[in-house]
């Protein structure tokens, strides 16, 4: 990690192997209204140890093409690969963590018990199950929450108990749907520092959706915007800012320009209606 | 202790409600036994006797006091004049059907949910097994279960069953509907099985639903084995204690069973009031 740092520019680090692509994906919904195009020629790579953002209003397909990759979703066509084989097969070989908009912590189990729970079903040993617990708390800074309950806890202190479940399993990929779409902002920048740390920690490849455009351009090393009916991938930013970002490298000029580009793209997509 | 002033006030009201009540229907016999004695009575007379006739149209509180304590605490829990006993068979009837009514109630329940031809066939069944009067149908159970050899406590606890095991499955049903469907693609990107999901979501999801199903379903099920009582004969339960207090006009007798009655489903709800509250709180959601 630190040798990766000093050797900086992006572009001189050898390819990283490819963890998610996608080629020709289509997925459209039967609705009563007659079909509905959620996803219309969907390509894209996505490289281990990637931040990638899913940007677009609602209905351009973000969620849903995150939901295909996590086989929630099926394409109508297209073919889709996580880690190399299809999202069913991967979601069986728990390739993947799926971080929710709101928590979904269960009422009746404490924040240890909650993300104890998919560790359960997984078949871990209870030492195991207990190390790995201590581990993940400390890793969202919640160590000693552990007996507490949800309802002890403020919302962004919940969402981090949800991360800390995703991450609990050995999954590379962490797949996260508008994870802090519910909270005030000034939870939400501290969530995001936070998420980044936890990034360069973990070298997990990470898929994020979101609708703040500041949000976008401060976590991602790869922007994708998209624009809806039908939705569609309008414009993929590389992101040249450095990996270690504090909050301030959002007055710099590269962050302005990456956001008005981001914000160019979302404009064009939206020139349709 | 705060809440025992509006307590007592609601029972002081219902007391005089009660005393009013006896005057006015008791009235007219006691003047005509003084018309027909030619005796003229006084108004505190007059009170005085509807309060105190033997077989009054409605007797007066103090009076079905008296009968419960005569029944319940001056003689023997077994013999078949003490209205421990007879309580204690209706009870036994009443706590067995609820047992087989839940269980029936949640397997059914668990069927829905799962299984889509029991989806869209069983829930019609269920509801028009409810719109049968029970009171025509309970003694056809015990007459059909007679045929093949089942008497006692069984037949009745099979009313008892009717009954309950309805508001189990519809609030099982939508207790084990209630994750949501964020919940249920949480279990599906952990690859979790039927059973994981049931066991970990659903069921402890459900639980609320099934403590106020069950409530509902005791107090049911203590209405099925009374009507149990009723239709044949029987010699023992608060139901043969009412029929037989209106063969012979025992009105005292009537109201100390239902008095009686009233309490036992009090107590049996409380009970499952009690195992919710311990319940859920060791669940960490109450």
């Amino acid at each position: 990690m630190m040798t990766e740092q000093v050797a900086a520019p992006a572009a001189s680090v050898p390819q990283a192997p490819t963890v998610i692509s996608a080629q020709g994906l289509n997925l459209v919904y039967e609705t009563s209204d007659g079909p509905v195009q959620a996803l219309k020629d969907v390509d894209l790579k996505i490289d281990k140890g990637d931040f990638v953002s899913f940007i677009g209003p609602s209905g351009c397909g973000k969620t849903t093409f995150l939901r295909v990759m996590a086989d929630l979703e099926t394409p109508t066509s297209g073919t889709v690969l996580v880690n190399g084989v299809t999202p069913e097969a991967a979601r069986k070989a728990r390739a993947y963590g799926y971080v929710f908009q709101a928590a979904g912590l269960y009422p009746w189990r404490s924040i240890g018990g909650n993300i104890r729970l998919p560790l359960e079903i997984m078949g871990y040993s209870k030492a195991e199950q207990a190390e790995r617990v201590q581990r993940v708390l400390e890793l969202v800074e919640l160590s000693g929450f552990d007996k507490k309950y949800p309802w002890q806890l403020s919302g962004g202190m919940q969402q981090r108990a949800s991360i800390a479940r995703a991450l609990a399993f050995d999954a590379d990929i962490l797949l996260m749907d508008e994870p802090f779409g519910a909270l005030d902002e000034i939870v939400r920048d501290h969530l995001n520092e936070q998420l980044l740390a936890l990034w360069s920690r973990t070298e997990k490849t990470i898929c994020f959706v979101t609708h703040s455009i500041p949000e976008a351009v401060y976590l991602s090393t790869r922007i994708v915007v998209m624009s809806p009916r039908p939705g569609r991938i309008t414009d993929v930013i590389e992101s040249p800012l450095p990996k270690e970002r504090p909050l301030e490298i959002r007055d710099s000029p590269e962050f302005l320009e990456i956001a008005h580009r981001v914000r160019e793209g979302l404009r064009a997509g939206h020139a349709y209606d | 202790m705060k809440n025992v002033i509006p307590v007592l006030t609601v029972v002081l009201a219902i007391l005089l409600l009660w005393y009013g009540g006896a005057i006015l229907l008791n009235k007219q016999w006691v003047l005509d036994q003084a018309a027909r004695q030619d005796r003229v009575l006084t108004t505190p007379e007059l009170i005085a006797e509807t309060w105190a006739q033997d077989k009054p149209k409605l007797p007066a509180p103090h009076q079905v006091a008296v009968e419960l304590w005569d029944t319940v605490a001056m003689k023997k829990p077994t013999s078949k004049r003490s209205l421990v006993y007879h309580a204690w068979v209706t009870m036994s009837a009443t706590v067995l059907g609820f047992g087989l009514g839940t269980l029936l109630g949640f397997a059914l329940a668990v069927g829905i949910v799962y299984n889509r031809v029991m989806d869209k066939s069983v829930m019609p069944w269920v509801i028009a097994s409810q719109t049968i009067p029970i009171l025509a149908i309970a003694p056809m159970i015990i007459v059909v279960l007679n045929a093949i050899g089942i008497s006692g406590l069984l037949p009745k606890a099979m009313i008892s069953m009717y009954l309950s095991f309805f508001p189990v499955v519809v609030g099982m049903v939508k207790g084990l509907r209630s994750p949501d469907a964020m919940q249920l693609d949480q279990m599906r990107t952990w690859s979790a099985t039927r059973a994981q999901e049931f066991r970990r979501l659903r069921l402890p999801a459900s639980m609320p639903y099934l403590f106020a199903s069950m409530k509902i379903a005791m107090a049911a099920s203590l209405v099925g084995a009374i009507v149990g009582e009723l239709p044949t004969g029987a010699v023992a339960g608060l139901g043969a204690r009412l029929l037989a207090g209106s063969y012979y006009g025992q009105t005292i007798q009537i109201w100390s069973a239902l008095l009686m009655a009233a309490a036992l489903a009090a107590a049996l709800v409380g009970l499952i009031g009690l195992i919710q509250r311990i319940t859920l709180k060791r669940m960490g959601m109450a």
